[in-house]
């Protein structure tokens, strides 16, 4: 019997295009006399414009329009035609060049076209904006003085009375920390290519997470019918949320196009990514009170985050220590302050990157309280059930985590105390964090095509922003059907294909993925039906499910009798092609899923191990090893997987000691917009990183006993590294970056400096 | 200022700056090509002779990831404007494989998975061969060092280095 190929590392299908040049990303693609977009930004935030005067611009040679509020195409005028795929419930979406307000800055105000790249950039900065400025509020502390509001959105019902517990908990801690702004930063900036076909139809290539979200945003918001534009999105040079919903270029390019009735190209500068939406600022306190062996008794914890005027996003932040741990008490609160800034969005692991960075943090302030190794004092409140609905789990593999993590790692040879582990000039510091995220399931579709030249071909309209989403797709039809990978196509980034979600959220596999593994049974049942209607059929009245695909053949799973070929069933079957569309529903139980159970709870969880050294005398930080294990249900493919977590651990690293978007309040504007001043980790910033997978079978959870790895690599990592960092100083820095001024004491920490 | 205010009265149209003929050798391959002083070779790449394989990601030498061979030194093509490298020997990634045959990075990059979205290798790869070809990367500490100018936002940062690593240790060069 052929053995599977989940499970054996893959290499990606698409590896060659993009080692090779080929791989077209959204800037990419070539017209017949394409005219180029360049951005204007406002440069106040908050306000309205008085007059732009675009003559000069306009004066010059190759200039062709410069399109603003009071000169552009007919745009839509009501708020649910701006509301895409992932906008947040509350709040008006932001109008691209809509009228003379003005909301944040870097708000676009103008689009000049003209025939050259160069030209549109140097015409835009002889567009003169008259604007009328009005008082902003961008400085978050400030805004914290005029109180937060409670966001009703993550309500937490109180578990016992925390309050109380707390008061009366012989061992406690109450600590509050703090995250900058982070900005997800891809390497490839946003950009759209709208091309002008000659019947007036359009085709555009956009960086998005999603191109059905993009084709119904531009589609409603430019008011064009559905049937005359498609999106398209075959690579996307990362995006890490920053595409989940359509940046404004989208629906620039689309209008000039449409105005200029030819084909026009705008991407944004790396200045500009900086306007888009971010991973928000927060200030976290946590409360935590424990019985002197360690079980919770008490845990609260509150977060304020920051949001727009106009829109009110905030992921759960709070609500994991009740998916994580077992506490006798819990009062849970979520909070939003508004600031004149652009809508904060997703950014890996939303909400969890956040949650957990503060609660393992104070887990780690609980373990020293109470005299108790941080790892044991985890094992103590591990919980079996999921506190927040009351569901056991559908898997967790937690405790394996911990124990090859940790073993991997040599956590048994750590010394408690912190500062007392050195080498030469250096403090070594060993810290840990748990990590969780939820696995879920969205609706996708997906279509699946064999043909009698046993070629196959996969499609859905998903993204592959990095993940290897492409190979996802080509493994699990080759797996499926039985045939090399070589075989099978698979086709993605297009809106006119089978709805699929946005690519996040680590949702991808269990969605497109199970939605692929149904397209692809219904192509087996066919086959069988055809290969069980011939002559001496090995196959007569056998059930599907005993039926193994493998080497073009398929044939009964514990009979050593003949094997019928796939093509000798499909011409039997009088059948050139066969293609079916699969479909997946969360929380349907099918025949391909027959232990599912609705009433599990689904998570993905971690272990991390870090380890740092830091120069005594200057302070510099390395985080020398990271031993990531994580239990995330069926690996497909652990090449790719590997990727996933090494890459998030290198994000976890960068939360924790470099990324931070800095704001000058005056003019309320982000001033480190750029990669010299943002900083993220470079190659020389990375060292050991061992990533584990631990075994752990989920056959309740969806139709591959998939939980996802996109997200889970990040969450803790930051916490991981904190947490070194106080046992090889002694100091605790809670208010991320973690830069060497703060761990030399050369500057307070902003809380603390709040508070002096 | 004065001429251009002369130009707005009389309601012509204000210059756009006049172009050059230039030549450049890409990838082995002679390409004649007028550009204006004001375009990076970056631009002239993308834009005028359609080799998008070389990336643009900051327009500011901050990010690696339109490095290109120059006379065999791997530089930042945004830094460079195209009129001052008339007549230069430019390698870009698709200049590295000999027909279907890939240069070793590029397979050593599949192999160990050196990617992710993709949008930085093109600038790794080169910039790869820019240090093998400098002969200085000893340790793999030399590596990572030496490709800290092309950032990955992907974090690809170990397999990377293990690529490199391989195609270094099959030249005979280890880098321990």
């Amino acid at each position: 019997m052929a053995t599977s190929s989940f499970g054996v590392p893959t290499p990606r299908v698409d590896g060659r295009a993009k080692v090779t040049g080929e791989a077209k990303y959204a800037a990419e693609f070539r017209a017949r006399d394409l005219a180029y977009g360049f951005v204007i930004g406002s440069t106040i935030a908050k306000g309205r414009i008085r007059r732009i005067d675009t003559s000069e611009a306009l004066a010059i040679e190759g200039v062709l329009d410069v399109f603003t509020h009071a000169h552009r195409p007919k745009l839509a005028s009501s708020d649910d035609k701006y509301k895409d795929e992932v906008a947040p419930d509350t709040g008006s979406p932001y109008r691209p060049l809509y009228d003379d307000k003005i909301q944040f800055s870097g708000q676009p105000v103008a689009l000049v076209v003209a025939e050259e790249p160069e030209i549109a950039r140097f015409a835009a900065d002889r567009v003169r904006i008259d604007y009328e400025r009005e008082p902003h509020v961008t400085d978050f502390d400030a805004a914290l003085r005029h109180g937060a509001k409670p966001n009703e959105e993550h309500a937490h019902e109180p578990r016992g009375n925390a309050a109380e517990a707390f008061a009366r908990a012989p061992v406690k801690i109450e600590r509050e920390y703090r995250m900058p702004v982070e900005t997800h930063n891809p390497m490839e900036t946003y950009a759209t290519t709208a091309i002008y076909e000659a019947d007036g139809r359009l085709t555009v290539y956009d960086k998005t997470q999603g191109a059905p979200n993009s084709w119904n945003y531009v589609s409603n918001v430019v008011c064009i019918p559905k049937s005359k534009v498609t999106v398209l999105s075959p690579f996307v040079g990362g995006a890490f949320g920053s595409g989940l919903r359509p940046q404004y270029q989208l629906p620039l390019a689309v209008m000039a196009a449409r105005a200029l009735k030819r084909s026009v190209r705008v991407t944004l500068t790396r200045q500009q990514m900086f306007t888009l939406g971010y991973r928000p600022a927060n200030v976290q306190t946590l409360a935590l009170g424990a019985e002197r062996d360690g079980h919770l008794a008490s845990f609260r914890h509150e977060v304020i985050g920051i949001t727009s005027q106009f829109e009110d996003f905030q992921r759960n932040i709070v609500g994991w220590s009740n998916q994580l741990y077992r506490s006798a008490a819990s009062e849970l609160h979520q909070k939003l302050v508004k600031l004149d800034q652009n809508t904060p969005c997703d950014m890996r692991a939303p909400g969890g990157a956040e949650g957990l960075y503060a609660i393992e943090c104070a887990m780690d302030e609980l373990a020293y309280a109470a005299g108790i190794d941080p790892l044991e004092l985890r094992l103590i409140n591990y919980s079996e059930v999921d506190q927040e609905e009351n569901q056991p789990y559908s898997s967790k593999e937690l405790r394996a985590c911990y124990r090859q993590g940790a073993e991997k790692f040599g956590w048994s040879k750590r010394s408690r105390e912190p500062r007392s582990m050195r080498d030469g000039h250096e403090l070594v510091g060993w810290g840990m964090a748990s990590g969780i995220w939820e696995a879920m399931q969205m609706p996708a579709a997906a279509r699946a095509v064999l043909t009698a030249n046993g070629s196959v071909e996969v499609a859905s309209a998903t993204a592959d922003i990095g993940p290897g989403t492409y190979t996802m797709m080509a493994q699990i039809a080759a797996e499926m059907l039985g045939v090399p990978i070589a075989n099978v196509t698979a086709r993605l980034g297009d809106s006119s294909l089978p709805k699929a979600p946005v690519e996040g959220g680590s949702f991808t596999t269990s969605s497109v993925g199970c939605a692929i593994h149904a397209a692809c049974r219904a192509i087996r049942k066919e086959l069988i039906g055809f290969a069980s209607k011939m002559a001496n059929s090995p196959l007569a009245g056998v059930s599907p499910d005993d039926v193994v695909f493998a080497d073009g053949r398929m044939r009964h799973k514990d009979d050593a009798s003949p094997a019928v070929l796939l093509l000798d069933a499909m011409r039997a079957g009088n059948a050139e092609r066969i293609e079916k569309e699969g479909k997946v529903k969360p929380g349907e139980k099918t025949e391909a899923i027959p232990h599912y159970n609705a009433d599990l709870a689904h998570f993905t969880h971690s272990a991390i191990f870090a380890e740092v050294k830091i120069d005594e005398e200057l302070g510099v930080i390395r985080v020398t090893r990271v031993v990531n294990a994580v239990a995330a249900g069926r690996i497909l493919n652990p090449l790719t997987a590997k990727s996933q977590i090494l890459g998030a651990v290198v994000g976890g690293i960068g939360m924790a000691l470099h990324e931070e978007t800095l704001t000058d309040n005056r003019f309320g504007r982000f001033m480190n917009h750029n990669l010299a001043e943002y900083h993220v980790p470079v190659n020389a910033d990375v060292h050991a990183i061992d990533v584990i997978f631990v075994e752990e079978k989920d056959d309740a959870i969806n139709s591959l006993g998939v939980k996802g790895v996109g997200e889970i690599g990040i969450v803790g990592t930051a916490a991981a590294v904190a947490n070194a960092i106080f046992h090889a100083t002694g100091r605790r820095v809670r208010d991320l970056p973690i830069t060497l001024d703060k761990v030399m004491g050369w500057s307070k920490p902003e809380s603390q400096a709040a508070n002096s | 200022m004065a001429s251009r205010a002369a130009a707005t009265q009389k309601s012509e149209k204000f210059p756009a700056p006049a172009k050059t003929a230039i030549t450049l050798v890409v990838n082995g391959v002679s390409r004649k090509l007028e550009v204006a002083p004001w375009t990076t070779l970056l631009d002239a790449l993308r834009e005028h002779l359609d080799l998008t394989g070389t990336k643009k990601g900051c327009d500011h030498g901050q990010c690696g990831a339109c490095t290109v061979l120059l006379d065999g030194r791997r530089i930042n093509s945004c830094l460079t404007l195209a009129v001052m490298k008339d007549g230069a020997n430019v390698t870009t990634i698709e200049g590295l494989a000999e027909g279907s045959a890939l240069h070793a990075l590029q397979r050593a990059f599949i192999e160990h998975d050196a990617f992710q979205c993709g949008y930085c290798t093109p600038g790794q790869i080169c910039s790869a061969a820019g240090l093998i070809a400098e002969g200085r990367a000893r340790t793999a500490d030399d590596i990572r060092e030496l490709m800290s100018g092309n950032i990955c936002r992907c974090g690809a940062y170990p397999n990377i280095l293990a690529a490199i690593e391989q195609v270094l240790a099959q030249r005979g060069e280890p880098a321990r």
